[in-house]
């Protein structure tokens, strides 16, 4: 029988790693993810976990080392956040180029400088470029079941890229919440073992891994990635479908709420999302017809579901805790890549908000809608927003 | 000019790396090292003097890639496909019979 237990979101990534059974983590800890490596050296010293758990001095270190024991050819975890995640940014490339299935668990928070350690999703944000998979979780629950499910996405043939999930830092890394662990045959069920058929070292067979590339074969490598990433969306709804039918719970790329006959709809990523149905349930009861969605997997970008969002409305807003200096939103700038060739297309506004850990409240959420109406009556509004920004202290 | 002693190994590492990409770029081929030619960023290579060479093997020792065979007679071979033009076989020539010239293509 599951169990049910009662934890923080850091504790629930332990378990999820717990439960996938890798072979090797390396970790360095950082706030607000430190629980994470804690409580994983804690079940490898209770004798209940067989990991070898790889104490290094950085970041660096801790991702370097995974992809050694990637390389090797075992199921490899790791977790980080914020700087620690900018610190490994140059072997995140290596790891997704030698196309190494590492899943990593990320307590999302905010950059420096200024120093601030809470919430916002500019760390994977800026990692979304390296040929990483990315999940973003809205609740405790899923932070479990997405690293499980990304272990097994990783890990399919014809992905084999690294993967990150994302869990807003405090808001779900410290915050108690219900979650269910589900049996461990279950997940052994799901999972598998990892048997690695490009990628392990063998005396008997002697390969060279990270070599040089040279102009006749690096674009080539490169493509490879870029195809592997096309291939996810695929694996991934696939895996979306084996783990409803082992585990009961059902994600999607895109997890829609009261869109069908909304004229303004929310999109947002995280645990905001939560916030944004209670939001809509009220707006609803006013009369405002509104509706919210969430993107569950940033990489590969799902395309072919905003697409399909952006038809059921007037305005898609985007409401968004990272910020691309120079154009806007990052999940902006992508929404509207993917809308870019459509001959129907709704407006599409981006929302800056709740960075560096400030609360989205009902009020700011107020203003998007209010901003999204005037943009819906056919006036003109800005297409960057910031909500919530103090304008008395500029 | 005497033939690299790695020549069959080339041959046979280059097609199969030419031919199929691998996941993660992968050579499962081992000797792949011999088949990167390393010499296309030289500017400067190594022009011989066979006259002044007094057979001193001084230049085949220091060679760090190496890049340099002894042929039969024991004179030095330079393999361009190698050499990086880092000039250290004229350094140490002690008859100067290795000059280093400007290479272009």
């Amino acid at each position: 029988m599951p169990m049910r237990k009662v934890m923080k979101g850091n504790e629930a990534a332990a378990w999820a790693a717990k439960l996938a059974k890798p072979k090797v983590v390396a970790a360095f800890p950082i706030t607000p993810s430190t629980l994470v490596p804690e409580k994983i050296s804690e079940f490898v010293a209770d004798g209940e976990m067989d990991a070898e758990f790889i104490k290094v001095e950085s970041e660096h270190s801790a991702i370097s080392a995974c992809v050694g024991a990637s390389a090797a050819g075992v199921r490899t975890f790791t977790a980080t956040a914020s700087q620690g995640l900018a610190l490994m940014h140059e072997i995140l490339f290596i790891a997704a180029g030698m196309r190494l299935p590492i899943v990593m668990a990320i307590g999302n928070r905010a950059l420096s400088a200024p120093i601030n350690i809470w919430n916002d999703w500019q760390d994977t944000i800026s990692e979304r470029d390296t040929g990483w998979i990315q999940f973003y979780a809205e609740n405790n629950q899923e932070a479990l079941d997405l690293i499980l499910i990304a272990f097994k996405v990783a890990e399919d043939e014809r992905v084999l890229l690294p993967a990150m999930v994302g869990f807003d830092a405090f808001i779900l890394t410290h915050t108690v919440e219900p979650v269910e662990i589900p049996d461990q045959e279950v997940v052994d069920e799901f999972l598998g073992e990892y048997v690695p058929k490009h990628a392990y070292l063998d005396p008997a067979r002697p390969i060279t891994q990270g070599a040089l590339g040279f102009p006749a074969h690096y674009m080539e490598a490169r493509y490879t990635v870029w195809e592997a990433m096309e291939n996810a969306r695929k694996v991934i709804k696939e895996v979306f479908d084996e783990f409803e039918k082992k585990f009961g719970r059902r994600y999607h790329m895109i997890e829609e709420y009261k869109t069908d006959d909304a004229e303004i709809i929310l999109l947002t990523m995280g645990s905001l999302a939560g916030t944004l149905k209670e939001f809509v349930d009220k707006k609803r009861e006013e009369g405002v017809k509104i509706g919210a969605a969430k993107m569950t997997v940033y990489r590969p970008f799902p395309i072919e579901e905003i697409k399909a969002l952006a038809k059921k409305t007037k305005v898609l807003a985007i409401l968004e805790k990272d910020i691309s200096f120079g154009i806007g939103g990052a999940v902006f700038a992508d929404t509207s890549r993917a809308l870019i060739n459509e001959k129907e297309k709704p407006i599409v506004l981006d929302f800056i908000l709740g960075l560096g850990g400030r609360d989205v409240t009902f009020e700011n959420l107020e203003e998007v809608v209010e901003i999204s109406k005037k943009a819906l009556e056919g006036e003109k509004v800005e297409e960057v927003n910031w909500i919530g920004l103090r304008k008395e202290i500029l | 000019m005497a033939e690299s002693p790695f020549k069959a190994d080339i041959e046979r590492v280059q097609k199969e790396y030419s031919e199929k990409m691998t996941p993660g770029a992968i050579v499962y081929i081992p000797g792949s090292s011999v088949v990167n030619k390393t010499g296309g960023w030289r500017v400067f290579m190594p022009k011989f003097n066979k006259d002044k060479c007094v057979r001193c093997f001084l230049c085949y020792t220091f060679c760090p890639e190496p890049a340099i065979y002894l042929d039969e007679e024991s004179y030095p071979v330079f393999d361009y496909d190698y050499c990086k033009g880092c000039g250290i076989c004229a350094n140490e020539c002690p008859t100067k019979a290795i000059e280093m010239v400007r290479e272009f293509k």
